[in-house]
């Protein structure tokens, strides 16, 4: 299959980028590809132009700055799976990636790629709503920084205007907390039927689930059911049930909506007794 | 036509230098610009794996990047990884093993398998499985497959040769 015709644009830096894309106010960034190629193949969309922002060295790579870790936009699933720093203090994201299609689309996709197409059955935006990630945005007025919470708009919509770039993501370092994400995947394509992350630190329980609804959220009801008490088999099973209603969650031909309101106390439950190594 | 874009790409070994639309897939360069046939076209949609190659060192489905995307990289493919009469020990595996019977998947399992060792030389069968999953075989099923991995894996550390020596 052959996409529409487009202008190819690649660029060397984040300034590079901006200006880009205030030149071709139409253009699609482009990072691992793997959402937007095939969409253009299928000719969902035809962007007149690209702007390949994937070998922006200043976007890539996991570092530490002070307790925070500060994510490049374009570092690949693969590199986030292997990084030492988020195996040391950010495990839940290594894990949730390991389960992310398969090794090729590992090699290639990347973080704030996904991010920022927001698609509801992606993983990781799970992972930046109970972490409590902040989302550094750049663009032609400056930087801007938005809480995971603001991020996630709709679906396949976030905070990003037009004009900006996706450019960092900070993980807040949480010594001691423990975290886990578990996954009901898509039988063919693996992507999140529902996935629910979990992170428990000290008596503050955060849970998000992707894949149930129009984009990640919280789940709030779980997070006051079993704040300041001990994570039990009894407390994590009395809280797991009914934690969202079906009415306006996702359906289709794999997961009705009642199947996917069932799912998501399920896979909390799943994710909470591996946090609580029970 | 939107303005072709000059790329450099080193694919076995040997450098090329084409001008390429920016739509031009990186499989459809392989197979039609370099005449390089053994990667396959299967699903065209990102998911069965028969288009794999590998990208400076790294496993990627070849039908879901641009030719544009590879400019300055080092490509592998299938032509590249061995010959008749010397064939990769995950080559010699799938034979040995009868890991396929079509062989339309083989290619680009062989290229996702050889990516796997090079990773992690001494796979569990749940790790091989794990390391498939983006590898669609439609007739024979996957177990003569994950026996083919095994046996490289063991040829690769030297056990097959011995235990032909006893």
């Amino acid at each position: 299959m052959y996409t529409a015709e487009f202008a190819y644009k690649k660029a060397t830096s984040v300034a590079e980028a901006i200006q880009l894309l205030q030149q071709h106010p139409e253009a699609k960034l482009l990072a691992g590809g793997h959402s937007l190629i095939p969409a253009m193949k299928l000719r969902l969309a035809a962007p007149p132009a690209l702007i390949d922002i994937s070998k922006v060295a200043e976007l890539r790579g996991v570092r530490r700055e002070g307790d925070t870790l500060v994510v490049g936009a374009m570092t690949t699933y693969r590199e986030l799976e292997t990084s030492d720093l988020l195996k040391a203090h950010c495990p839940l994201i290594p894990q949730a990636v390991y389960h992310i299609g398969d090794p090729m689309v590992r090699a290639k996709g990347t973080i704030g790629g996904s991010l920022a197409h927001a698609d509801p059955a992606a993983d990781l935006p799970a992972s930046m709503l109970a972490l409590g990630a902040k989302m550094k945005i750049q663009g032609p007025s400056g930087a801007r920084v938005v809480e995971a919470d603001q991020f996630f708009t709709g679906m396949f919509s976030t905070a990003l205007q037009e004009g900006e770039i996706l450019t960092e993501i900070h993980l807040p370092i949480r010594p001691g907390a423990r975290m886990a994400y578990a996954k009901f995947p898509h039988p063919a394509s693996r992507s999140a039927v529902v996935g629910v992350a979990v992170v428990v630190d000290g008596t503050e329980v955060r849970a998000a689930v992707t894949g149930a609804g129009e984009h990640a959220m919280r789940l709030t009801k779980l997070e006051q059911a079993l704040a300041g008490k001990p994570l039990t088999t009894e407390n994590i099973s009395a809280a797991c049930q009914g934690l969202l209603a079906p009415d306006h969650l996702n359906h289709d031909l794999v997961a009705s909506r009642e199947y996917r309101a069932h799912l998501v106390d399920v896979m909390a439950k799943r994710a909470l007794m591996q946090a609580a190594g029970l | 036509m939107a303005d072709k874009v000059h790329i450099t790409v080193v694919v076995n070994g040997v450098e090329h230098h084409h001008e390429v639309e920016p739509r031009l897939l990186l499989v459809h360069y392989l197979r039609e610009t370099l005449g390089l046939t053994g990667t396959h076209v299967g699903c065209d949609t990102s998911q069965c794996g028969a288009c794999t190659v590998h990208l400076d060192g790294q496993a990627v489905k070849s039908c879901t990047m641009f030719a544009v995307q590879a400019d300055g990289c080092s490509i592998t493919t299938i032509e590249g990884l061995g010959s008749p009469g010397s064939l990769h020990p995950v080559q010699e595996g799938f034979w040995e093993m009868h890991g396929l019977q079509c062989g339309f998947c083989t290619p680009g399992m062989i290229m996702a398998a050889v990516d796997l060792l090079n990773k992690n030389p001494n796979p569990s069968e749940a790790e091989i499985r794990h390391a498939l999953e983006g590898n669609y075989c439609r007739c024979t099923g996957y177990h003569n497959i994950v026996r083919a991995v095994q046996y490289a894996a063991d040829k690769m550390a030297g056990k097959v040769a011995m235990a032909a020596d006893d």
